[in-house]
């Protein structure tokens, strides 16, 4: 409980960090997927005291909800694309091809459910969840092989990245590690709350410390690539 | 039969891209703080002069760190950049013996954590500094 009231508390700090550094319309998305896991949590935190923790309603709204932040999320990262290839115009196109591969990942986490459950939307939900997270982590790698290549040097930009490639590979590994072994899953309870805090710290400490036009030298971005 | 081997695949590679994204976010915060200049009373402090920090140093800004009170919120940088120092020192101890490159490149890396930690320790006097001038034009 503690880790979660810590966890909305951050993320409120990460968007006023943002919006003091007036950098609110340059990373809208980030400032949307922060505001409406504020919104979940506080949906959350309802549900639970109205129905109870082991009540169908509660994980029902989880996953629903989580399934929800992570289209947001996955949508932060496209627009995170945008700014590392902001220059090349290429804006349209990226667009087109973020809305085909959210669709393919629908459509292939849909293949998977309709074979081997009866509850299609909410194991649908679970399953698009998990395999967003490993198209995000996906992404997040190609992201900063773009950045590297491309020579992008804004201290701000690589640390949010880096960070939501540390979130994404967790979470995608402890999805991959509750369907082999899902007695381990209880573990992740703790686990996943942990990292959900680090991604909001990290992104306002970004903010925060670090100004709009702090720059690495390239050399130096090569020297952390390595 | 596939699903497992599916989930083995994803966990493998999460855990390998969890490392390396690690690693790289540790080295983005150490590349931040490396421009720094220390002032002349840290550089007094802990010995190090600008650009001129050795792995054996870390441990010392650490406690030093310990006794400075945290008005800057770099708590979990600090703990990142733990994490990272004991990890590149673990692989010195192990893979040095093999890849005589590892252990030169491992130097420079805690060398580094070391130089992150004093301007660290800096910001820390400098806030507490600026929160204790504070508190007493607010007493007057």
């Amino acid at each position: 409980m503690a880790l979660w009231i810590l966890g909305t508390v951050l993320e409120i700090l990460a968007v006023v960090c943002i919006y003091r550094r007036g950098a609110t319309r340059r990373y809208f998305f980030l400032c949307f997927y922060m505001l409406v896991s504020v919104v979940a949590s506080v949906g959350r935190f309802h549900i639970l005291l109205r129905y109870g923790l082991f009540s169908l309603e509660y994980r029902y709204f989880y996953f629903y909800s989580d399934t929800l932040l992570t289209i947001a999320l996955y949508f932060a990262v496209i627009s995170l694309f945008s700014h590392v290839f902001e220059e090349m115009g290429i804006e349209p196109y990226l667009r087109f091809a973020a809305g085909l591969l959210l669709a393919g990942t629908a459509l292939f986490s849909y293949a998977i459910v309709s074979q081997s459950s009866a509850r299609i939307p909410t194991h649908f939900a679970f399953e698009l969840s998990q395999n967003l997270y490993f198209v995000g982590l996906a992404l997040t790698y190609v992201l900063w092989g773009a950045i590297v290549k491309l020579r992008e040097t804004r201290t701000q930009l690589i640390q949010v990245v880096l960070s939501l490639g540390i979130y994404f590979s967790v979470y995608a590994a402890s999805y991959a590690l509750s369907n082999l072994a899902p007695g381990l899953y209880s573990y992740a309870r703790y686990l996943l709350p942990t990292v959900g805090c680090l991604l909001p710290l990290s992104w306002a400490y970004a903010f925060w410390r670090l100004p709009v036009n702090a720059r690495l030298a390239p050399a130096r971005l090569l020297e952390v690539a390595q | 039969m596939t699903v497992a081997l599916m989930a083995l695949v994803i966990l493998a590679a999460s855990l390998a891209a969890l490392l390396q994204f690690f690693g790289i976010y540790c080295r983005s915060l150490i590349a931040a703080s490396v421009a720094q200049p220390l002032s002349p009373e840290i550089q007094e402090v802990t010995g190090i002069t600008s650009g001129a920090a050795g792995p054996e140093d870390f441990p010392r800004v650490v406690q030093l760190l310990r006794l400075c009170p945290d008005f800057s919120n770099d708590r979990q940088q600090l703990s990142a950049i733990r994490l990272y120092f004991w990890l590149v020192k673990s692989a010195r101890w192990t893979l040095a013996s093999l890849l005589p490159d590892v252990r030169s490149w491992a130097e420079t890396q805690l060398a580094q954590c070391a130089y992150f930690a004093a301007v660290a320790l800096d910001h820390r006097v400098s806030s507490s500094r600026t929160a204790l001038a504070a508190q007493m034009h607010d007493s007057r």
